[in-house]
């Protein structure tokens, strides 16, 4: 990494930092925010959260090994996760599935070279009357087919760029009522 | 598609007159509060069905420590499989679970409340922030709760990390304190040592709910449903092989075949009650009662049509454990481990019986010997499926 950008990812941590508290249990927040800003948490970034809280940087990475959300390696930009939960597989998720795989050109657990898009299975995503469930980053989709895949990426492919620092989306297809 | 579009049935939270339930317990004392919701013998609606009012009373009786506050935290973590409820709840009744806590809040004497929403629930966090904002501004949230001089509390939003453990309250409490989602040892319990050691009541989103409409119409409304062990109504995630699938309101103690009618699942072969941690019910004991004391459920209910493998769904669970198991104690993260191995001999075809029977008695020593709820029934799935369905798994041809 180059000096540069170590410097702006430290002043990213402090601003975070100062944002959230230095408390632990500000620390997954801390964590959550970090990586919506830089798509992963990288060990270097760690190493400086560690520091401004005060804690072992295996403390930090023990944590960030645990949850599903923060889990290394690099996840990309665009985060797909796949419910792979008994009620979405009656309705296809495996066939979902291949076609991620296929379109996007990686397995699950992987991310493009390029580090736009993860790939990751999800353990149950609660929308099991509406699956195969997907969730990008903060949308979700429900009732996907293979045939909608490639609609999905390429809406990602849309907003990258302009909007990559907002990682994403936070509304809900159709509204929330 | 509309994110709370998934109601089937009307729900009681429909017709409850907002507020009512908080402003029937700001003319009450702390104790006949928690004397009402223990009437009502509401068990917790997460899944465990502890009681509600007899949490609260030791909360309530429970000495805060220095400097500190006792607290509320809704348990929004909904992981277990099959399960959407609260998402709806969320969705659309955002305002009767803070209306709950609340109540909570003044019953106990607590300061501070959290609501832990899983991250596969993100997208609903703009609308939390806006309705606690709107409650603030109401003066339903803040200093001085409904005009009661010195009743102080507010609610914040913590997001979860993705661990289905953490739905366990004190797995919960250390992803709270910012650890890993490790359960932890119990006694003390949450009422006594909770988030940062201090008094807390962690219930579920439903829960909550209920807690409102109670407070509105009474313990006897509520408890006039049910049967003697399993008060009220129940909301239910149904999904799998139905025409309905959704959330249906219903109350506790209706049969499964009663339940499979309602939600067009007839000629169903099996339902799982219970999500990944609960127990298959077999066609031959659909005259089985969804309650506390029979096939209990926090809201999971799957519906296995007659054409599916016994053997997938076995697999499907058995994976789901082994990847949420915490790793703290040896019976869950080693024995998930062995018991999905033992479903992949199965699907080759290479289990003796001798083996199968060890796996069951695995099965026995995980559900005595793990540490959490969690390890205690990862293998319910699994033993009622060889238990019921041993001849359709046993004997399989290798796959060509």
């Amino acid at each position: 990494m180059l000096v540069g950008q170590q410097q702006r990812l430290q002043d990213d941590i402090r601003e975070i930092v100062a944002q959230l508290g230095r408390d632990r249990s500000a620390l997954i927040p801390v964590l959550q925010e970090l990586q919506k800003r830089h798509a992963t948490v990288s060990d270097f970034a760690m190493q400086v959260v560690a520091d401004e809280l005060g804690l072992h940087p295996a403390e930090v990475y023990g944590v960030t090994s645990f949850y599903a959300f923060l889990r290394q390696p690099a996840q990309g930009r665009f985060v797909f996760r796949l419910c792979r939960t008994l009620s979405c597989e009656f309705e296809g998720k495996s066939r979902v599935a291949r076609q991620l795989e296929n379109d996007l050109g990686i397995g699950f657990g992987q991310a493009t070279p390029d580090g736009r898009f993860g790939l990751e299975w999800a353990s149950c995503l609660g929308l099991c009357d509406q699956g195969p469930a997907l969730l990008v980053n903060e949308r979700v989709y429900t009732r996907v087919t293979p045939e909608r895949v490639h609609e999905i990426i390429d809406e990602c492919r849309r907003t990258f760029g302009a909007h990559a620092r907002q990682a994403g989306h936070s509304q809900v297809e159709g509204g929330l009522s | 598609m509309m994110i709370a579009d998934s109601k089937r049935t009307p729900l009681t939270f429909d017709s409850v007159e907002p507020e009512s339930g908080l402003r029937a317990a700001l003319a009450m004392g702390r104790a006949d509060i928690i004397g009402e919701i223990g009437a009502s013998n509401l068990r917790g609606r997460g899944g465990a069905g502890f009681p509600t009012g007899t949490k609260w009373n030791l909360a309530a009786a429970a000495r805060v420590r220095a400097g500190g506050a006792k607290y509320v935290v809704c348990n929004a973590d909904e992981g277990e499989p099959g399960t959407f409820k609260d998402r709806v709840l969320l969705a659309a009744h955002a305002d009767m679970v803070f209306e709950g806590m609340t109540i909570a809040a003044r019953a106990i004497g607590a300061a501070i409340g959290i609501l832990y929403l899983r991250s596969e629930y993100v997208y609903l966090r703009p609308h939390l922030e806006a309705v606690l904002a709107r409650r603030r501004d109401e003066h339903l949230l803040g200093a001085d709760i409904g005009g009661l001089a010195g009743f102080t509390f507010d609610i914040h939003v913590h997001m979860g990390a993705g661990a289905y453990v953490c739905g366990e309250e004190t797995a919960l409490i250390e992803s709270l304190e910012g650890y890993r989602g490790e359960p932890r040892n119990r006694p003390p319990f949450p009422v006594d040592t909770g988030f940062q050691g201090q008094p807390t009541v962690v219930n579920n989103v439903e829960t909550f709910a209920w807690v409102v409409c109670i407070l509105s119409r009474g313990a006897g409304w509520f408890k006039a449903t049910g049967t003697g062990k399993s008060a009220g109504y129940k909301l239910l995630s149904v999904s799998g092989d139905c025409r309905e699938p959704g959330v249906y309101e219903a109350p506790l103690g209706l049969t499964v075949a009663e339940l499979l009618a309602r939600v067009g699942g007839e000629g169903a072969k099996a339902v799982q009650v219970g999500g990944a941690s609960g127990v298959c019910v077999p066609a031959s004991e659909f005259g089985r009662r969804i309650a506390f004391e029979d096939a209990s459920t926090g809201g999971s209910i799957i519906v296995i049509g007659p054409d599916r493998d016994m053997l997938a769904v076995a697999r499907n669970f058995m994976e789901f454990f082994v990847e949420e198991s915490c790793g703290q104690c040896t019976p869950c993260r080693a024995g998930n481990a062995k018991l999905l191995e033992g479903v992949e001999r199965l699907e080759r075809g290479e289990c003796s019986t001798g083996h199968l029977q060890e796996l069951l008695a695995l099965a026995e020593t995980m559900q005595l010997a793990s540490k959490c709820g969690l390890g205690q029934s990862s293998s319910n799935a699994f033993v009622s499926i060889v238990r019921h369905f041993r001849n359709e798994i046993m004997g399989r041809a290798l796959a060509h």
